[in-house]
């Protein structure tokens, strides 16, 4: 057993005793994949707002962002288990379907007759979406089952149900769009329920506090048992890049304001006049604290549950789990509930925001989630993903979607776009990893930007960028860093 | 004689064609080391496969303490205090050393949810006794030399009170300082009443090591003998021709 550290030791210098030498970055301990996401955000926010004159950036369209982002990125939490196991789901949007038609249904038709309620009361919300629920929860328990008892591939299984599910959804309400929606049923949909600015800086600042609450806790944990913490000044950088972070989101929501038609509508409908002067901010929307109490639970469960540490041992070496007494097959069955039970909760966001069922209902979400997984850093052969990255993934994509929007691409470009961006996204992870691709995978990025220098702009900053960047790859090349 | 702590009758098991393991009786006793010993794809991984729950045997039973045992599954076996070191190590390449050490079995805190401190604490406190040089706590796995994720795998094995252990080549990666504490670490065990099935290729290893050795040949048991009874020639020529020496056989 040679210790790889003595190892280490041996070929690099010693840091000075008692005081190691550690870089920056290593220091605040952060993920170096999460980092390497929320710069490519941020570069992309930055891009869309500097070619948009500043359109990009403002309250309206990042309310709108996040509540277009809610749906898919509900779901790519749970995609995030089904990969990890080395499972795959094609039907989610289909199942979307099913899921939004019976609790369109149910709103509308079933529950008035069944629990003799009139349309408008606010209890056919809930009844619908503990139906919705119940439905997804069964129908991927169900696939589990086929998936890890009958030992089908769980692509064959939910290629079958991307036929079957978007077409159950269609029988239910005989291909009709069911609509409108119960009021109460429409406050999931974004700007139709949203916090208000006060109650938006109490949840933002209790979020804050948590945040603090739990960094402070998991130091003093390590502390007690003699374990190692990073420095002090590194522990207070996270703490403020987070609530940062979390506080400038409230705020930019708080900033959107509720148009004057609007507020004059609504105080028309309590029988008031708008007073002078008056003006009110939307703050958070309840799909996204939906979104949050999702990702929060979801990363509970992946990190400090036993299910998690048998989800993720399961996808690592599925031998190895069975060994250890991990039933996987029972495991699958669970994982692909959840999914389904998420499918239902993004169902109930999807056609709230449309305000009604519509049979082409989260069509292509399928790819749209499994691309924010794997954008998200979820590796397709098992064991390796996170629930923040897959919302961080589907967030790029929906910022690429409707930031190329903006600028006026055209919408066959986007997509070519957004199906280049996920095949690259993949690229640099492996690349990160595994130092052979390194060199391969830099000439493909500067062939890649070459080409659309030379094809948006000119061909002098083509070759320009060809000879520095290719020049630079292959000098890397030479001296062995790459 | 005391009832054998284990004792394996006639177990037989195929694998489409071949016949992996051939009607093989075998027992072990409380505070023993039995060595199984045997050329390559002999059966030896199979047959204590059929121990630890990992494989059913298509004949045969399994007697634990002179009661009959159903071993359906590693759980199982794991009810029966049965802990194993397998060949191929079965560890999870992607999680760390305490999720590993703990997988199935995981420390939860009052809440349910699972207490990484203390499971690391605890990896800390039994890799210091096992391998003093091991540092790479927090890394998944996978950046472990081969001795490193060894010895990972026999603190999983030895970390919870087992009676019955089984080690299927549980030095094969370790140098020559490990394999010392591997082998120091075994008569502890042994001293604490444990039985233990010890496989490995190392014929001088095993004389040192084990009370009885068991050399089996294309499935079948050739013969099982005290170490004083045999030499290391007579085992190699077991081994190679599975023939019981002369002075054995009367
Ligand atoms: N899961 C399996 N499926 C099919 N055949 C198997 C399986 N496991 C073992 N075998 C076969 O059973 C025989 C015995 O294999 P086993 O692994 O028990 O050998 P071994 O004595 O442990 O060998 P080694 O010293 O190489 O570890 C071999 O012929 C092997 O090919
Ligand atoms: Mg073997």
């Amino acid at each position: 057993m040679t210790d790889t550290s003595t190892e280490d030791a041996a070929t690099r210098p010693a840091p000075p005793p008692g005081a190691p030498r550690r870089g920056f970055f290593q220091s605040l301990e952060i993920d170096v994949r999460l980092l390497g996401m929320i710069a490519a955000f941020v570069l992309i926010a930055l891009a869309f707002n500097y070619s948009t004159g500043g359109r990009f950036l403002t309250p309206r369209n990042v309310f709108n962002l996040t509540i277009q982002t809610v749906s898919v990125a509900i779901m790519a939490t749970g995609m995030v288990f089904v990969i990890v196991t080395r499972h795959i789901d094609l039907a989610v949007g289909a199942l979307l379907a099913t899921c939004s038609a019976v609790m369109a249904m149910m709103q509308t038709r079933w529950a008035l007759e069944l629990f003799d309620l009139s349309l408008g009361d606010p209890m056919l919300a809930w009844i619908a979406i503990a139906a919705g629920v119940v439905v997804g929860g069964v129908i991927g328990a169900f696939q589990g089952w086929l998936i890890g008892y009958l030992t089908i591939p769980a692509f064959i299984v939910t290629l079958g149900g991307l036929l079957i599910w978007r077409n159950v959804g269609w029988y239910l309400t005989n291909g009709q769009t069911i609509g409108p929606l119960n009021d109460t049923f429409q406050l999931f949909g974004g700007i139709n329920g949203t916090l208000g600015v006060t109650w938006s800086w109490v949840v933002g600042l209790i979020a804050a506090a948590l945040t603090l609450l739990i960094l402070w806790n998991a130091r003093r944990t390590k502390v007690a048992h003699g374990f190692p913490v990073k420095p002090m000044w590194a522990e207070a950088v996270v703490a403020g890049l987070i609530v940062v972070g979390i506080l400038g989101l409230v705020a930019m929501l708080n900033a959107y304001e509720v148009p004057e038609r609007v507020l004059e509508r609504d105080f028309a409908a309590r029988g008031l006049e708008v007073p002078e002067g008056y003006t009110a901010g939307y703050g958070l929307p309840y799909s996204v604290l939906l979104l949050i109490a999702v990702a929060i639970v979801m990363t509970v469960v992946a990190q400090r549950t036993r299910l998690g540490r048998y989800i993720f041992a399961t996808g690592g070496n599925p031998d190895a789990a069975e060994l250890s007494g991990i039933n996987t097959r029972l495991l699958t069955v669970k994982v692909f509930a959840i999914m389904g039970v998420l499918v239902a909760l993004a169902a109930v966001v999807a056609s709230a925001r449309l305000t009604n069922h519509t049979n082409d209902i989260g069509t292509l979400d399928e790819l749209r989630v499994i691309a924010a997984a794997v954008i998200g850093g979820t590796a397709l052969s098992g064991g390796i993903g996170t629930i923040y990255g897959a919302i961080l993934g589907a967030l790029i994509m929906q910022s690429l979607q409707s930031g190329m929007a903006m600028v006026g691409v055209d919408a066959p470009f986007q997509n070519i776009v957004v199906g280049a961006v996920l095949v690259n996204a993949v690229m640099i992870d492996i690349a990160y990893r595994t130092e052979a691709i390194r060199f391969l995978a830099g000439l493909v990025i500067v062939a890649e930007v070459t080409l659309i220098l030379w094809a948006f702009y000119t061909p002098i900053w083509a070759l320009l960028f060809l000879g520095i960047a290719g020049g630079a790859l292959v000098l890397a090349r030479m001296r062995r860093i790459v | 004689m005391a009832t054998p702590l284990v004792d394996m009758r006639n177990i037989s098991i195929a694998f489409g064609g071949v016949q992996a393991v051939d009607d093989v009786s075998l027992d072990l006793h409380a505070g023993e080391v039995v060595g199984l010993l045997g050329h390559n794809g002999a059966g030896k991984s199979t047959l204590i496969k059929c121990l630890s729950g990992a494989y059913r045997p298509d004949s045969g039973e399994i007697w634990i303490d002179g009661k009959k045992a159903d071993i359906a599954s590693p759980r199982d076996a794991r009810h029966y205090n049965i802990e194993t070191i397998y060949q191929t190590l079965a560890l999870a390449d992607n999680l760390d050393a305490p999720s590993n050490l703990f997988l199935g079995r995981e420390i939860t805190n009052a809440f349910g949810l699972v207490d990484d401190a203390r499971m690391e604490a605890e990896t800390r406190k039994i890799m210091s006794r096992l391998n003093p040089n091991f540092k790479k706590i927090n890394e998944p796995v996978s950046a472990l030399s081969g001795g490193q994720r060894q010895s990972v795998a026999i603190a999983r094995a030895v970390y919870f009170n087992a009676r019955i252990l089984i080690m299927d080549e549980p030095t094969a990666a370790l140098g020559v300082h490990e394999s010392k504490m591997v082998a120091d670490l075994i008569q502890e065990l042994k001293a604490q009443g444990l039985g233990i099935f010890l496989i490995s290729h190392d014929t001088r290893e095993m004389m040192e090591l084990c009370d009885r050795v068991a050399v089996m040949k294309n499935g079948q048991l050739v013969a099982a003998a005290k170490v004083e009874d045999v030499t290391e020639d007579d085992i190699l020529s077991m081994i190679i021709l599975g023939k019981k020496p002369d002075h054995l056989a009367a």
